[in-house]
């Protein structure tokens, strides 16, 4: 009964803090009022905008369609917050609820949301990518940045990276008519996340519409001039290409940095949380006042094994920190469990390219409706026996009859006769992921003292 | 007037692009892309587009009135 009280307090008078005011942040907050949270609500945020959309960052504003200072995300309702915008979160005191502030102040918590995303991996060479011309894009600046020099007809532009962000800048330069060469280390574009087989066809669809694609190479080095411009780059093939715009499209490392000695668990992979959004300390204890939500998050998933999934997803951002916000202030047994089927989408070279569950999991993928070759199918991928994914290219019509196939843990192959089945979608192949055996990035954690009285786990966060 | 479509739920049926052409518009055959920051004078427009978007996939602030009128025109049949 006392912590019935506690939380009738906690919501009528409580004091919750977001660290993190874009996507998940702000969804958070309205949800907290929504269902009834009348304390005071303290968003923190290092960038110094309102909360913004960062889809069409590689879309619509590099194609000129919007402006990266107008992606400002629409509100739900009216939010009663105070908001500290430009300045860091760089510390948590776990035991005093307190976080620390760039600015030297604090701000006390009863209940604490982290939804501090990633950041973009930048050119690890610091003086190359420092040179004029080498960009990364994750931030509306980073966006407002690489359009206006797009905007002055660079003679070529070089992708590093053939992700879904380097593709659909790749694609974006080819719409205004500008030389793009794409370098990628594995064998084609997309792979880590869709597989070989899915990879080949964004290679042909990148090459069809002009893209110089570079597979299976690296960049090892950028080169400027002597005022600090790029002018070319220099690739492990012993070639060298002249570019002066770069953009480093190789990935995003969690903003996690600011929780080094906190005691929570968190590392360059992100913040392992319990599927209601609970963090968990570095001793695997679950905290009961700090919650995670979005890119920043890792939890595990009933439906994939309870493998801990960390997901730059934004449907998985707005859906994480609903269910964050309801359980900051529900009794536990109103609680809910985060069981969000992955999905997203991208649009490259004008097609749709749209997915749900987890296709990395894929041992074989069978092409089920459409075909490969036509760029418009329906790709469905299979783990140990059933369907745990599925991609579709210009045929997101598919996309919901494959979710719940996932859901209910359907049979792979599937047996059913589907329309469109061409003869390469009559048996699954081999779904070509690249060998997960690649040395890791993660932290470690090591264990000290004889008795079990002094027995202590330490937390070694990992370099990025 | 600023907007978001949730992707993940558009089907690309194009009603929006075709109830509010100067905002919305399919690129290539399904991917839609949007203007986030519309112009005040697509108010009525982008009401409609939102209010006819069969799987409820765009989210817009401040329609006011704008949205008002296309329920009203909605319900009384118009
Ligand atoms: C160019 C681009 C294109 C994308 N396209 C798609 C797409 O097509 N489909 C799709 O599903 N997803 C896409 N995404 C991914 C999607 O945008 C993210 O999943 C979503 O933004 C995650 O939201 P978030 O709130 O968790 O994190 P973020 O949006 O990363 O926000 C975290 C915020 O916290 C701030 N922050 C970090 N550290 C601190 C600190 N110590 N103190 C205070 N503030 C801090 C950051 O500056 C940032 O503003 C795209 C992302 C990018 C960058
Ligand atoms: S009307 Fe809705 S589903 Fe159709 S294209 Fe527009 S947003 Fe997508």
């Amino acid at each position: 009964m006392a912590s019935d009280g506690f939380l009738e307090w906690m919501r009528r008078e409580g004091r919750i803090v977001i660290v993190g005011a874009s996507l998940a942040g702000l969804r958070a907050a309205e949800t907290l009022r929504e269902e009834g949270f009348t304390g005071s609500l303290t968003l923190i945020g290092d960038e110094p905008y309102e909360p913004y959309d960062r889809p069409p960052l590689s879309k619509q504003v590099l194609l000129g369609k919007a402006t990266a200072d107008r992606t400002a995300l629409p509100r739900r309702m009216a939010l009663d917050a105070n908001w500290r915008l430009g300045v860091a979160a760089t510390g948590l005191d776990m035991a005093a609820k307190r976080v620390r502030l760039a600015d030297g102040d604090e701000v006390e918590y009863d209940r604490l949301l982290i939804a501090t995303g990633v950041h973009a991996r930048p050119w690890p060479h610091e003086a190359e990518a420092d040179l004029d011309g080498v960009f990364v894009l994750r931030t509306r600046d980073d966006s407002a940045g690489l359009h206006r020099r797009l905007m002055a007809a660079p003679r070529r532009v070089l992708v590093i990276g053939a992700g879904f962000t380097g593709s659909e800048i790749a694609s974006a330069c080819r719409e205004r008519g500008l030389p793009v060469t794409v370098a990628e280390r594995a064998a084609a574009p997309l792979v880590g996340a869709l597989g070989g087989v899915v990879g080949q066809a964004a290679a042909e669809l990148q090459r069809e519409h002009g893209v110089d694609l570079r597979c299976g190479i690296m960049v090892t080095g950028l080169e400027g001039d002597s005022a600090g411009r790029l002018r070319s780059a220099h690739l492990s093939d012993g070639t060298t290409i002249d570019a002066d715009v770069a953009v480093v499209s190789l990935g995003a490392t969690r903003n996690t940095a600011w929780l080094a000695e906190s005691g929570l668990g968190a590392g360059p992979r992100g913040i392992a949380c319990d599927a209601g959004c609970r963090a968990f300390d570095v001793r695997g204890i679950v905290t009961d006042d700090i919650f995670v939500a979005g890119d920043v998050a890792r939890s595990p998933h009933a439906l994939f094994g309870y493998q801990f999934l960390s997901l730059e997803h934004w449907g998985n951002a707005v859906a994480q920190a609903e269910i964050a916000a309801h359980n900051m202030i529900s009794a536990s047994s109103d609680r809910r469990p985060h069981l969000w089927v992955p999905a997203f989408w991208s649009s490259q070279f004008g097609v749709s390219i749209k997915s749900v569950g987890v296709p990395s999991l894929g041992e074989e993928v069978l092409i089920a409706q459409g075909s490969l070759a036509e760029r418009r199918f329906t790709g469905v991928y299979g783990y140990q026996g059933r369907v745990i994914a599925a991609v579709t290219f210009d045929q997101t019509k598919w996309l919901e009859f494959y979710q719940r196939q996932i859901e209910t843990a359907a049979p792979f192959p599937p047996a059913f006769p589907t329309v469109d089945r061409r003869p390469e979608g009559l048996r699954p192949v081999p779904a070509d992921f690249p060998d997960p055996s690649l040395p890791t990035h993660g932290p470690s954690v090591t264990l000290s003292g004889y008795s079990p009285t002094d027995r202590r786990i330490t937390f070694t966060p990992a370099r990025a | 007037m600023r907007l978001v479509v949730d992707l993940n739920r558009c089907q690309g049926y194009a009603q929006c692009a075709f109830l509010a052409p100067d905002v919305f518009a399919m690129h290539g055959d399904e991917a839609l892309l949007y203007n986030p920051h519309a112009d005040d004078s697509q108010r009525e427009h982008v009401a409609r587009a939102v209010a006819s978007c069969p799987v409820q996939a765009i989210l817009v602030d401040d329609l006011g009135d704008a949205a008002a009128t296309v329920k009203e025109g909605l319900s009384s049949g118009q």
